[in-house]
């Protein structure tokens, strides 16, 4: 069976189902004489669910942080919604029904109410207030939030995971989750990575009839396949492929600790790109040492409107925080191209990726752009922030972009509020005109950071989405490798250091090549940084130079891939 | 008791985000306050009922407060809808 791969990594366990429907409210009548009681009851109930909300949010906030233990908090004012209270107390009062019965006509009568709404957001409504009833449900029927004792191994199946389910799943006994609904940016989905579960989602609610609990189940996490009893032989398979995984997993973890340096006892800086605070965790756990680029786009996705200057100070100082003294290079807005805002109202262009989009957006609408520098420059204060400005082209356009930021220093210094007046200042170089002027454009900041997904699309002429063209979208191509090495001896030729925060920097042939051509930080996506931290540790610095120079001898990109392929180390 | 009309000037209006905050303000009263559209009037402390108004940008909404701190309460709100329901406080 097939789904949608939501949630990376291989899992063979046994089936527990999690129906919503086991909880079902008894119908009762009930005297007059015991309506006060009833009420009683429910009043009891109630209190007790916006205690558990309340420490649910606790912990979640400690686990996950400030924004996804929010929700719990939009729940307690679900639970204790007057309108809907009295609806319930209506129940028992007129209609003479037990707590239960009158709590479940309620909970459905405003759930198809917000159902109905046309607003998406007010439809997602429906299912915290369902969330919400089972839990004021189990509450009056007596039973704990504490798990049913889960064994060891547990695939959770669902119609879907509500965020009271995932913030309590037991990590050390469930090892995958399937669910019937939801996408690749589903809660579940977005959940089961940042806990580092495999997980397949969108299996179709038909997925539900066929599978018994307890069945034996393999969950690929990878290709997005679940194999329901599976054959012995698919077992073996997967048990293999399982036990290679580990293995690679334990062989890797003895990076985590560590410091990334060359056999020659170069410390190197190897950091992760993320999106959002969930990615924080995983990435440390990963052996990241910093974030060499937070991707600010994701606060902005999937709203209605701007987030607010207070809503991204929160974000940016919740991710500095969870960093610790490692750098946090935070980049303001890179939207356009192929990132729509619908509430942006941007035009339809013929060439969006050559037309208005990141910091030209930014710049010509600094009612946008100003929000973000200052909740940035607010939440420098709180970790070891650095700041970095995509798609810049022109000397203008950092200057303008740092007289703004100049700007803004003083009106937060007018204001008395705290900022690190430190902050490093970057650029990304993704545009080959940038590497052109790259001592001009070095004496503006701090450092360089290369971004290749974009520097190859510009520099090859090649849509990087359209297939028919993507065989020349390579990182190995001889004109991308020497504006990479031009940029970094740019930068180290005005005392500023280079980073990457392109796919490239994770690429393991390319490794010796960056290395040599004398690059400072890696930064690469989680699952990436334990192996590259490995194999930095397989190189001198010289040995690294003499691939980069024999590598840019090379005229085509076959030739270079060819040549890495039979240059690289598998041991020291 | 105080009455007051006001006019919904955000983009979103009163759903989402911009309605929690508008029943977390209310809430923090002690008066009864109801808050009426077209023929239909709910509690503004309801975070179900006011969603359900389905109260658009430029939606005219009427505002009646009763009890201790009714004038505080409806000026308040008033200011909140009037400054586009925003998020401005905390820090």
């Amino acid at each position: 069976m097939r789904g949608v791969a939501a949630s990376p990594g291989i899992a063979i366990g046994k089936s527990v189902l999690k129906m919503e429907e086991a909880l079902k409210a008894d119908e009762r009548e009930i005297s007059p004489d015991e309506v006060d009681g009833e009420l009683e009851r429910l009043r009891e109930g109630l209190e007790k669910a916006v205690e558990e909300l309340k420490e649910l949010q606790e912990e979640t906030e400690k686990k996950l942080g400030k924004e996804e233990a929010e929700i719990f908090g939009a729940h307690q004012m679900l639970v204790q919604d007057p309108e809907m209270v009295k609806t319930i107390e209506e129940g028992i009062k007129k209609d003479k029904k037990n707590a239960e019965k009158a709590l479940e006509e309620a909970v459905e009568q405003y759930a198809s109410l917000m159902a109905g709404l046309e607003d998406e957001y007010m439809q997602a409504r429906e299912a915290d207030i369902r969330d919400v009833g089972s839990r004021i449900l189990r509450i009056l029927k007596g039973k704990s939030d504490e798990q049913a004792a889960l064994p060891p191994d547990s695939v959770i199946i669902a119609r879907d995971l509500t965020p009271s389910d995932t913030a309590r799943l037991d990590k050390e006994r469930v090892v995958a989750f399937l669910t019937a609904d939801g996408s690749r940016t589903s809660h579940s989905a977005i959940m089961a990575r940042s806990l580092g579960i495999p997980a397949v989602v969108g299996l179709g609610r038909d997925f539900l009839k066929d599978v018994d609990d307890g069945a034996k189940v393999i969950v690929d996490g990878n290709e997005g396949e679940v194999f329901l009893n599976p054959s012995e032989d698919k077992l073996k398979d997967y048990r293999g492929r399982l036990e290679e995984f580990e293995q690679e997993k334990k062989r890797l973890a003895q990076f985590k600790d560590v410091k990334a340096v060359t056999r020659d006892g170069e410390e190197i800086e190897v950091a992760g790109n993320i999106g959002n605070i969930f990615d924080v965790e995983p990435l440390l756990e990963q052996g990241g040492e910093g974030i060499g680029l937070f991707r600010t786009e994701f606060l902005y996705m999937d709203r209605e409107d701007l987030p607010g200057e207070e809503e991204q100070f929160e974000a940016y100082k919740e991710v500095a925080q969870a960093m610790g003294d490692y750098p946090v290079i935070i980049r303001t807005l890179d939207i356009g191209g192929d990132k729509d805002l619908p509430y942006l109202e941007l035009p339809q262009e013929m060439n969006p990726f050559l037309g208005y989009r990141a910091i030209r957006l930014c710049l010509d609408q600094p009612e946008i752009f100003k929000p973000q520098l200052r909740a940035i420059l607010r939440a420098s204060h709180y970790g070891n922030i650095k700041l970095m400005y995509p798609m810049i082209a022109t000397l203008e356009e950092v200057k303008e972009a740092n007289r703004l930021l100049t700007e803004i220093e003083k009106e937060l210094e007018e204001e008395g509020i705290p900022f690190d007046g430190e902050m490093e200042k970057g650029i990304m170089i993704e545009v080959p005109g940038a590497v052109m002027i790259a001592d001009a454009l070095a004496g503006e900041v701090d450092f360089f950071s290369i971004g290749t997904n974009d520097l190859i699309q510009y520099t090859m002429a090649v849509d990087r989405g359209n297939e028919r063209i993507a065989h020349l979208h390579s990182p190995y191509h001889p004109g991308v490798l020497k504006l990479i090495k031009e940029t970094i001896e740019a930068g180290h030729r005005n005392d500023i250091w280079v980073g990457m925060c392109g796919e490239a920097a994770g690429d393991e042939l390319l490794l010796p090549f960056l290395l040599g051509a004398g690059l400072d930080e890696f930064s690469m996506s989680a699952g990436s940084v334990l192996r590259i931290k490995e194999l930095l540790g397989f190189w001198t610095k010289e040995e690294a130079k003499e691939i980069t120079e024999k590598t840019l001898e090379l005229g085509t990109a076959e030739e270079v891939e060819k040549f890495l392929k039979t240059h690289k180390k598998t041991e020291k | 008791m105080v009455e007051k009309e006001v006019t919904i000037k955000n983009e979103t209006g009163l759903h989402a985000r911009p309605a929690t905050l508008f029943v977390k303000k209310a809430s923090s009263f002690s008066a009864d306050i109801e808050i009426t559209k077209d023929d239909k009037t709910v509690n503004a402390k309801s975070i179900m009922g006011v969603m359900s108004l389905g109260a658009g940008k430029g939606s005219k909404v009427k505002l009646k407060a009763e009890g201790d701190d009714e004038q505080e309460a409806i000026e308040a709100l008033v200011d909140l809808i009037d400054q586009g329901l925003s998020e401005q406080e905390g820090g």
